[in-house]
């Protein structure tokens, strides 16, 4: 069920600082958005906002209109818990929980929330584990400790873990950063599958990354530290690595700076 | 170039450590030597004394299986089975009030504390309270408990006393851990969906429980051993008494205590018997702790 | 866990039937739970979520609060409430509490006692032990982190933590029966070559005998022996490792290297230590009340004297708790302890704090 997100005018701050500044921007269902940027121009925080997971840092804020399929995910009816639910969101560095087996790592999401029939969540491990191309190297070894797998094998098991609770929007932090190329690669064919089913934002700071996998991507940039960080410009992926609209995000393409 | 002026610039390879500087150094490293042999001396004089002393009584059959009822000062035999009751008893129902109590206190300061005013006081009265002393844990507790309520002295207000001082230690032991705990874990589970306490139960407390179960069963190894509490708190019994609300009951350290003022042979075995079997109780939970703590240990294979 | 949360608050579907069925354990299949035929996401159903982790949360951060508040409230509570019982004795007492030597409390219509004497005693000993303790928990803090073998330093250390298992009856009684007779020679010779300072002069009780504050002191120095080291130990281990290298780049010795790196870097971690070392001491209880010998005559500062420090005072009344003004002339005692200690451990805790050590 994936959804299209909308951002409106979404300013984002740390206590009095203001990270980010007036983001317009719209993620249609079934595609895969790449944020691209510089270091600390906010593409992370920017993420962050879109499952509402930077309110874990204290003193976070944001300003203007996140929409999910038009209803507003700050609305202050809606609970975050909720939110993160229906957005997933796989991070940089693969966080497997230690104390869990691979198997209740895959539903560690509902089975926390109280689901407990054995049957039903063992059907939803294999069915997240198959959806994360991880089922036949893992298999035989579901009650094996979560950290006991390769990089790459973790990063894929908490994309699994993501699915299993199926989110309609999953955001990935530059999901392969830790990773070796064959892992790298085995991830980004893993996103153009998921791609069918789910609306995907991702953050990369590899270039070529966003090149290979994305429809459309948005190059974000700051003046100045010290300054909020923003969004330069938006476009198909296509377009914006051969011929985009803004000096600085050839500049950055080209490999000039950044 | 000349020979003449390329001489003088060659000296020694080496420069030479004067001989003072030397002299000093070698001192200072006898003295290191010495302190920590200083610090080994009194433990293994101790150890020996309580072992050579205590160990003989223990050894008889009855040590550990019977209590010293109906028996009079200088009769031998009995045993200590009535003090080791008391003494883990006190002990578990301190640990049943002070865990909790404690491991909520340490996620406070963690997970929700912050910077804010209150949790910088607590983290202070964790300090205070670690440093309060044994006598005045247990002054408090006559002084509410015996004094003000009117309630009889007891096993339980032992204990209570005990918490007083269990409770600062499972703070601080529960605190160093979930500090360790990574971001990552909690924000994993945040990201899908799970709430913020369902996070720490779940998640956090269960990548730290090693730790922390250590950390309870150190304290609780050292709780065990107070005399201080056991004195003002509750009167001794030469029998069972599994009742920890009403009673006298007797716990190890309160029998060396009032064996003291037996001079006869029975009681010099019965003042060591209990040190050895103290000793060995507080080693055991040493040992416990170790187990717990690899059991409990986060697996990778 | 119990949770009162998900009892009975919500109607819907999904999400909301899967919390409400968790009782107790999550984890068990069979916990009696109504599982939705599918797992799905709540969906458009955000109401039952929220009832759900927001009453989670507000209950469970609600008990973590209060726990953190009830420790602040607790030592209130004990200062509070020693202060109460000690009042009334305290306004009866027909000497100075602060400058009286006297401790005359059988008779609850004539009360008459003062504290000068036990405070005396109590710091005298303890600074005796401190004395005794500070330099060779340095000493052993710099073994373990600077002259050992790393492979061995974390076993040698859990040697020297093992003294602090050891409880203080078993090292009283140790003192007493063990440790003093065989120190006598040393304390005769104290007193007969060194009486001339008066820490060594001829004190109420006999040098010889041992029960005596110098035995007692010997024996708290062993017993704060383990805090000390334990946190000077750790100060010195976080010496950064660019200084000592930048020492021995000198050419400095390693004692130099001990000199000019490590203890300028860990000295206030080193004297803080030596601060909840003292208040150790000065509250231990036992070890004192069994070594030292029970005297009716005043402490004049020579550690061969019996006596008596507030903890120890306490203790040995402890059988004659009868009734409530004479309880509560005892209570003032401790509540002065419970002033000295708090004071003293103030202190040592703020120097941490300034230093940002971690102890």
């Amino acid at each position: 069920m994936a959804k299209r997100l909308d951002l409106k005018d979404v300013d984002i701050y740390y206590g009095k600082f203001h990270a980010v500044a007036g983001v317009t921007l719209s993620v249609p269902p079934r595609s895969i958005t790449a944020f691209i940027g510089p270091s600390g121009c906010g593409k992370s925080t920017v993420l962050r906002t879109l499952n509402r997971m930077h309110e874990v840092i204290p003193g976070a804020t944001v300003d203007g209109q996140v929409l999910l399929d038009g209803e507003d995910i700050y609305a202050t009816s809606v609970d975050p818990v909720s939110v993160r639910r229906t957005i997933g969101m796989v991070f940089q560095r693969p966080n497997p929980f230690p104390t869990m087996s691979i198997r209740d790592n895959v539903v560690a999401g509902l089975k926390l929330m109280g689901v407990s029939d054995k049957k039903k969540l063992d059907e939803l491990a294999e069915r997240s584990l198959r959806g994360a191309n991880l089922w036949n190297e893992v298999k035989d070894r579901l009650d094996k400790p979560g950290g006991g797998i390769s990089g790459g094998q973790q990063q894929r098991l908490c994309i699994a873990r993501a699915i299993a609770v199926q989110p309609d929007v999953l955001l990935m932090d530059e999901p392969c950063s830790a990773l070796d190329p064959i892992s790298t690669l085995a991830i980004e064919d893993l996103m153009s599958e998921l791609k069918k089913e789910y609306t995907i934002v991702i953050v990369t700071h590899n270039m070529q990354q966003a090149a290979r996998v994305s429809d459309q991507t948005g190059f974000f940039n700051l003046r100045a530290t010290g300054e909020p960080g923003k969004l330069v410009e938006i476009d198909d992926t296509e377009k914006m690595f051969s011929k985009p609209s803004e000096k600085a995000t050839e500049d950055y393409i080209s490999g000039r700076f950044g | 170039m000349t020979a003449t002026i390329d001489a003088p610039a060659t000296g020694p390879t080496f420069m030479q450590v004067s001989g003072a500087r030397k002299v000093k150094d070698r001192i200072a490293t006898v003295l290191v030597y010495l302190s920590f042999a200083v610090a080994v001396i009194p433990l293994v004089w101790v150890v020996y004394t309580v072992l050579v002393r205590g160990l003989g009584a223990t050894l008889s059959a009855t040590w550990f299986t019977e209590s010293l009822s109906g028996l009079l000062g200088r009769d031998p035999g009995g045993g200590a089975y009535h003090a080791i009751l008391g003494t883990l008893l006190q002990g578990v129902v301190c640990a049943i009030i002070s865990v909790p109590i404690g491991i909520m206190v340490g996620i406070y300061l963690v997970e929700y504390g912050g910077n804010s005013r209150l949790a910088k006081t607590t983290t202070f009265m964790v300090d205070i309270l670690t440093g309060v002393p044994s006598i005045v844990a247990a002054l408090f507790v006559y002084a509410v408990w015996i004094a003000i309520f009117g309630l009889p002295r007891s096993a339980f207000a032992v204990s209570l006393a005990l918490v007083l001082l269990m409770v600062p230690v499972v703070v601080r032991t529960t605190e160093e851990l979930l500090k360790i705990v990574p971001t990552d874990l909690r924000e994993a589970s945040y990201a899908l969906g799970i709430p913020k306490w369902r996070t720490i139960t779940k998640v956090v407390i269960p990548t730290a429980l090693s730790g922390i179960l250590t950390g309870v069963m150190l304290a609780l190894a050292r709780v065990m051993g107070e005399t201080a509490p056991v004195l003002l708190l509750v009167a001794y019994a030469p029998f069972i008494n599994t009742n920890i609300f009403e009673g006298n009951m007797a716990s190890l350290p309160l029998m060396m205590y009032v064996e003291r003022n037996n001079p006869t042979a029975a009681g010099t075995d019965r003042i060591w018997g209990a040190a050895v079997t103290l000793i060995l109780i507080i080693a055991l939970f040493n040992v416990l702790a170790t187990v717990l703590s690899k059991y409990f240990a986060v697996k990778t294979k | 866990m119990n949770d009162p949360a998900v009892s009975g608050t919500s109607t819907g579907t999904g999400l909301t039937s899967a919390g409400r069925g968790l009782p107790d354990e999550p984890n068990v299949p069979e916990a009696g739970a109504k599982v939705p035929e599918s797992p799905q996401p709540p969906a458009g159903n955000t109401t039952g979520t929220a009832t759900f982790t927001q009453r989670g949360d507000k209950i469970f951060k609600a008990m973590a609060v209060g726990s953190g508040g009830f420790i602040v409230f607790l030592i209130g509570a004990i200062g509070l409430f020693l202060l109460i019982q000690a009042l009334p004795p305290l306004l009866s007492n027909q000497v100075n509490f602060l400058t009286s030597r006297e401790f005359q409390v059988s008779d609850p219509a004539d009360l008459r006692f003062g504290i000068l004497d036990l405070l005396l005693v109590t710091i005298e000993v303890s600074l005796f032990a401190l004395v005794l303790a500070m330099p060779t928990a340095l000493g052993i803090a710099l073994f373990l982190t600077q002259y050992a073998p790393p492979r061995f330093a974390r076993p040698l250390a859990y040697i020297v933590d093992l003294l602090a298992a050891v409880p203080s009856i078993v090292y009283g009684l140790w003192g007493l029966l063990v440790l003093a007779p065989a120190i006598a020679p040393l304390a005769v010779w104290l007193q007969s070559n060194l009486g001339f300072i008066f820490v060594f002069a001829e004190g109420t009780a006999k040098a010889e005998f041992g029960s005596t504050l110098f035995t007692a002191g010997i024996v708290l120095a062993v017993m704060i022996l383990p805090i000390i080291t334990a946190i000077t130990r750790e100060v010195f281990s976080q010496t950064p490792r660019t200084l000592i290298e930048g020492a021995l780049a000198l050419g400095a010795t390693r004692l130099e290297v001990i000199r000019y790196a490590v203890f300028p870097f860990g000295k206030s971690g080193y004297i803080s230590a030596s601060m909840l070392g003292l208040g150790r001491a000065l509250g231990e209880t036992i070890a004192l009340t069994i070594i030292v010998a029970a005297v009716a005559a005043n402490f004049a500062g020579s550690l061969f004297s019996g006596g008596a420090s507030f903890a120890s005072k306490i203790a040995l009344a402890a059988n004659e708790f009868s009734n409530p003004t004479l309880t509560g002339a005892y209570i003032a005692a401790g509540l002065m302890l419970f002033v000295l200690t708090f004071a003293v451990n103030a202190l040592a805790r703020t120097i941490i704090a300034r230093s940002g050590a971690q102890a």
